[in-house]
């Protein structure tokens, strides 16, 4: 790595993942600074998910390192990663479609008053001040379910979601994928103002377009190895595509691995 | 009242209804609640027609149906049903179902029954209550323990209870055949009446209560510098329960009173619709209902609350049991058979909670109760026989079902499923 020297957010080094006879992970390195959005790309079977699956907590680590601010860290489960303030925004959301804006945003960590009450005034309080320090505009009423509202606005409710916990690092995992072209500018503004409000943002995306619009620096994954990291001013599209395609290797997989993979 | 604040800014590009809670007054919260009816959430609204229209029907058919009498009557009857639909509202909260309940109502009754017969071997009438809950209740977990653990679904693990313990009340009764209760208490729920001033304290204290709550909660909301329905809207739905509350104990007063077990629904339906509507677990059955990989990931415990909502299940069936005993001041071998199990899941359906999870009050189970002590009541007073008695309940459950499948389609459609 270039920056050695540099404290980052969040490093990964020489990380490694099985599953049986797959190395999903592969020696991977990666990392996101406070205030930037690293976007994360590759090819179907690249590793993505699995690697921000080891982030989150949800696998374990077979072997490397995980540093957060420069300190080592192991995250066991969920729970730690909630910790030391990641938040994962999955593909689909994670939203209970009966409960309102305020109660899905507070689900599972509920503000309590006395005698053990909701304390509803203040979780509604607080869902407002959040969904507008991120500019979220377009939701009308906190108090509607999230049945009633769009794609984007979902997107927005789950990412709010994530950030209303202190959250340093935000992981979206495809958050544009199944949105209009609207829809899609919605959330990446949302994106882009996560970044300036100085959290780290992990961008999942198969998406050129959403990728060279938002993100900072580009980490390319194939067959569960980095092969390359781009600023993203310094670099265009065609180069990015190459390097999922057919980026350099630093060890080639067996033929059955990469069938697997 | 002022204008209420919108709550975020926005241009308008959202169906009207979303507009409508950012649009102050009176006029906005009217025209809110047409818009969401037309939207398919119907709330209370069919079901007070619904309860007029049998009013009227069995009035015009016997002029005995809205006396005082019969008034009180009707509540001893449909308290055992509402008692046991509550328990089924969480169940159905979670989008699952209980068919033992009228079994394990049957198993409260014969408990108690049994354990409070005259003789050496009788126990402290509270003593025999509280065995009754608690087998309920365990019967409950260990049913929610198949369910949530091991991942059967509920529908056979229940349909299981259903049979088996009706076994086991056929073997506890064993040759007697009918066990008489002759303990006060017991016999006092569905046949004793509230001391008539004492019921009017309740009410009193009730309706204050009842405002008292959405007092504070303004006063919380307006410390938040949060928007506030209109006085307007809260002092007409005081006035509104407040008038049910003093024209119910007026019309039972005017007869022997209210019977205790009408007073025990009151409690429940308080304690019940706060353990729902304000607390953590209340908030955290409602989000499995919905969506329980969301309450997973979450952090929620969604095996825990399973088990907890089944024991809840087999504790209010039990209580119900006990006053279903207590009307006929005796159990035997049919104890919680019959219609016992359908009506109490009529109840839950016809007063609103939904089939598929995730939507419905514990109110509803107290409306339902209503609708159907109404017809079976009516239709006694009518002279039809038992056949007619469970098609025209088979007919209202069936429609009940029905307008819950519309309405859901309606939300799905105007993007509110």
């Amino acid at each position: 790595m270039a920056e050695q020297n540099e404290q980052h957010l969040l490093e990964l080094r020489g990380v490694h993942k099985r599953f049986g006879a797959v190395n999903a992970l592969n020696g991977v390195d990666f990392h996101v600074d406070v205030g930037h959005v690293m976007a994360l790309v590759g090819d179907n079977g690249a590793g993505k998910s699995t690697l921000i699956k080891c982030v989150a907590g949800i696998h374990t680590i077979d072997d490397g390192e995980v540093l957060w601010a420069g300190e080592p860290v192991s995250i066991h489960g969920p729970k730690d990663a909630a910790r030391l303030g990641i938040e994962v925004v999955y593909q689909d959301l994670a939203l209970a479609d009966n409960l309102d804006v305020v109660q899905n945003m507070y689900l599972g960590r509920e503000l309590l008053s006395t005698l053990r009450r909701l304390d509803e005034a203040r979780m509604e309080k607080r869902s407002r001040e959040v969904l507008k320090e991120l500019s979220v505009t377009t939701i009308q009423s906190v108090r509607q379910t999230v049945a009633s509202l769009s794609g984007g606005q979902r997107q927005s409710v789950a990412v709010a979601k994530a950030v209303l916990w202190n959250s340093k690092l935000v992981i979206l995992d495809e958050p544009t994928a199944a949105l209009g072209v609207a829809q899609t500018q919605q959330v990446l503004d949302l994106v882009r103002r996560l970044a300036e409000q100085g959290l780290a943002v992990v961008l999942v995306s198969h998406n050129m377009n959403d990728v060279f619009e938002v993100a900072d620096h580009i980490t390319v994954l194939r067959l569960g190895q980095n092969v390359a990291e781009f600023t993203t001013k310094d670099t265009n599209q065609r180069e990015v595509v190459e390097a999922i395609t057919a980026g350099q290797l630093h060890s080639v997989p067996g033929m059955q691995e990469e069938a697997l993979a | 009242m002022s204008d209420v604040k919108a709550p975020i800014e926005t241009p308008s590009n959202l169906p009207p209804t979303e507009a409508a809670t950012s649009v102050g007054g009176l006029a906005g919260y009217a025209r809110q609640w047409v818009d969401n009816l037309r939207g398919g959430e119907l709330g209370v609204l069919p079901i007070i027609v619904g309860i007029i229209a049998i009013a009227i029907y069995f009035q015009a058919r016997n002029s005995q149906f809205l006396t005082a009498g019969n008034f009180v009557n009707l509540i001893a009857q449909g308290s055992a049903v509402v008692i046991i639909g509550m328990g089924m509202v969480f169940i159905l909260l979670l989008g699952e179902i209980d068919l033992s309940v009228g079994y394990v109502s049957g198993m409260g009754g014969v408990i108690a029954a049994v354990l409070l017969e005259p003789g050496s071997g009788q126990w402290a009438t509270w003593l025999a209550v509280a065995a009754a809950l608690g087998v309920g209740a365990a019967i409950g977990l260990t049913q929610g323990f198949f369910v949530a653990r091991i991942g059967v679904p509920s529908f056979v693990v229940t349909l299981a209870g259903l049979l088996g313990w009706n076994g086991v009340v056929l073997q506890i009764i064993g040759s007697k055949g009918t066990i008489v209760i002759q303990d006060k208490f017991i016999t006092g729920l569905a046949n004793d009446y509230v001391n008539h001033t004492l019921a009017w304290i309740v009410a009193i204290a009730g309706i204050a209560l009842f405002l008292g709550q959405q007092m504070a909660t303004v006063f919380r909301r307006r410390q938040a510098e949060l928007p506030n329905p209109p006085w307007a809207v809260i002092g007409l739905r005081t006035a509104l329960v407040g008038a049910l509350a003093i024209a119910i104990v007026a019309w039972a007063n005017s007869d022997r009173g209210v019977p205790y077990a009408g007073l025990l629904v009151l409690g429940l339906l308080i304690g019940l619709s706060f353990l729902a509507q304000r607390t953590r677990f209340g908030r955290h059955v409602y989000a499995v209902g919905g969506n329980a990989e969301a309450a997973r990931r979450a952090g929620i415990n969604v095996a825990g609350i399973r088990l907890a909502v089944f024991a809840i299940s087999g504790t209010m069936a039990a209580l119900g049991g006990l006053v279903l005993a207590s009307r006929l001041s005796s159990v035997d071998t049919s104890t919680g058979g019959g219609s016992t199990l359908l009506y109490s899941i009529a109840a839950a359906v016809i007063g609103g909670t939904s089939l598929f999870g995730g939507r419905g009050t514990v109110r509803s189970a107290v409306l339902g109760g209503i609708v159907i002590a109404m017809i079976i009541n009516g239709l006694g007073l009518l002279n039809v026989s038992a056949g007619t008695q469970f098609i025209v309940t088979g007919v209202v459950l069936l429609a009940a079902v029905t307008l819950d499948s519309l309405s859901r389609r309606r939300s799905a459609a105007t993007g509110r499923a």
